[in-house]
């Protein structure tokens, strides 16, 4: 039985496309996959994510599950600060991607994948026996909206007194938004500004039709996961079970800025401090086709007739016009410039290791 | 509701083909493109090829998949509408017209009485979406 979202029949009324996603039924487009992807560019785009997991984490030793569980170092978080980080097994292999939230000392709320929230919820209470910290696994309980695009704050503004510019890039506040309290976060998974809103399931509905129908005259539209997905592309960000897995570490994956082995221990910190040490053997890169055909999932990657890798995430990106993708290679190769071929169809297509992200937007907030 | 011209044949596949002769013109349906989403890349065959009926002939690429185009019957490709490398966008915008894929020569033009009607095709599509 799949599962469903707060807002599954306000997607269905507004006629979405659903599909299966993690378990769930999503929306993966409603007006059109690019139209969606231009309008969060532009404008503004708000998605349904309420797939995702939330696990909270409550007593005094929140903080210390938090360092044990994660590869970022969360003891440098203030009261109502956000990081982005990995959690790892033994080996260093990614088992989830996810945020940390700090509330306070001992309040921590942790948001992971869809996909692996109920494995997540069972490996950090497995981790979590002779701590003192309650582990509730809340998903069901919460809506996740995310509201992205250049004019997301001045929709949200419209809905509550609350100052956002107040809020920096990866901090969150408690916000009255259309009269509820809702936990409103500068983060995304789109390379735009924008917020996440957690808002309990029961307002769910009433809060998404309100923000639609506030942004409509701002540009503001329902978004889908295709269009998630390609705008997190373009920002290469990477995503989980994709562009990294139990297989992957995040050091290979390039999220090294997220593992701090000088915090302290954590579950996989000899091995990543190993891998470390001794060099990376492959790295995630970023290449463009330089050919109208995309590459997609899957796909072959060969230099001197030589496979050296698979590409992880590949797409047409409808903001860059280019055909974009990822791609684990080779440490040496793994340089801008490096000319690769993408098998297509079993044809070698030209493409070159080129800088990521592929798009970035001019920050306002930093 | 996808628009569905009744001179035309159609495949369970969502190709319509249009015969002349013991020629006909192939394309995807509206029905198609309409699921496609924006197709932004077109793979054709070359002028000769030779295709059995139900072989995958080409692609049609939206920005989110990859969909196989399926040869409705067996026959070689004769012309291929070259203007799709530069302007994909017309298998979206006139599917049965600019959008059209390749015109082939039908080996058993009998086999033409075996494809879907205009009302067969609408049928289909709707027990599609039923199940």
């Amino acid at each position: 039985m799949l599962k469903r979202t707060p807002l599954y029949e306000a997607h269905v009324s507004i006629g979405a496309r659903m599909v299966e996603f993690a378990g769930w039924q999503m929306p993966v487009q409603y007006s059109g996959h690019v139209q969606e992807h231009m309008a969060v560019r532009e404008a503004a785009g708000l998605f349904d994510v309420s797939h995702m997991g939330e696990v909270e984490l409550r007593g005094a030793d929140a903080l210390a599950l938090v360092q044990r569980i994660s590869t970022n170092d969360a003891s440098k978080l203030e009261d109502n600060q956000v990081q982005y980080s990995t959690m790892t097994n033994e080996t260093g292999g990614v088992i989830d991607d996810l945020l940390v939230y700090r509330f306070n000392s001992d309040s921590f709320l942790l948001v992971v994948n869809a996909g692996g929230s109920d494995s997540d919820f069972a490996w950090i209470k497995d981790h979590a026996n002779d701590l003192n910290v309650e582990v509730h696994n809340t998903s069901a309980a919460f809506a996740l909206l995310a509201l992205q695009g250049p004019r997301a704050e001045q929709i949200l503004q419209t809905l509550t007194d609350h100052m956002l510019d107040r809020i920096p890039y990866y901090w969150s506040q408690r916000v009255l938004v259309d009269g509820v309290a809702c936990r409103v976060s500068r983060t995304g998974y789109t390379g735009e500004d924008g917020f996440e809103i957690l808002c309990d399931s029961a307002i769910a509905r009433r809060l998404w039709n309100r923000l639609l129908i506030t942004g409509a005259d701002r540009g503001l539209i329902p978004c889908g996961l295709a269009a998630r997905n390609t705008l997190r592309l373009e920002a290469a960000f990477r995503l989980y079970g994709h562009d990294m897995d139990e297989t992957t570490t995040p050091l290979e994956a390039g999220l090294g800025w997220v593992v701090k082995l000088a915090k302290g221990d954590f579950i996989g910190r000899d091995a990543l401090s190993k891998q470390k040490e001794e060099g990376l053997k492959r790295k995630l890169a970023g290449f463009e086709v330089l050919d109208r055909a995309p590459a997609r999932d899957g796909y072959p990657v060969v230099i001197d007739d030589k496979e050296v890798g698979v590409v992880t995430s590949g797409s047409p990106a409808p903001y860059l016009k280019k055909n974009i993708g990822l791609a684990y290679l080779p440490t040496e190769y793994a340089t801008v410039g490096t000319a690769l071929s993408i098998v297509i169809r079993g044809r070698n297509v030209p493409a070159r290791v080129v800088e990521t992200p592929f798009y970035k937007r001019k920050r306002v907030y930093d | 509701m996808a628009n569905t011209p009744e001179d035309l044949s159609y495949t369970k596949d969502h190709e319509w083909v249009r015969p002349k002769g013991d020629q006909a013109t192939v394309g995807i349906t509206d029905h198609a493109q309409h699921q496609l989403g924006d197709v932004v890349y077109v793979e054709l065959p070359k002028v000769g090829d030779k295709f059995e009926a139900s072989e995958p002939f080409g692609s049609v690429e939206s920005v989110k998949a990859v969909s196989e185009v399926y040869m409705p019957l067996g026959g070689s490709v004769v012309e291929v509408n070259e203007s799709l490398n530069d302007s994909p966008e017309q298998v979206n915008e006139d599917p049965y017209g600019d959008g059209w894929m390749i015109r082939i020569k039908i080996d058993n033009p009998a086999q033409v009485d075996a494809l879907l009607t205009s009302i067969e095709y609408e049928d289909y599509i709707k027990e599609e979406a039923a199940e």
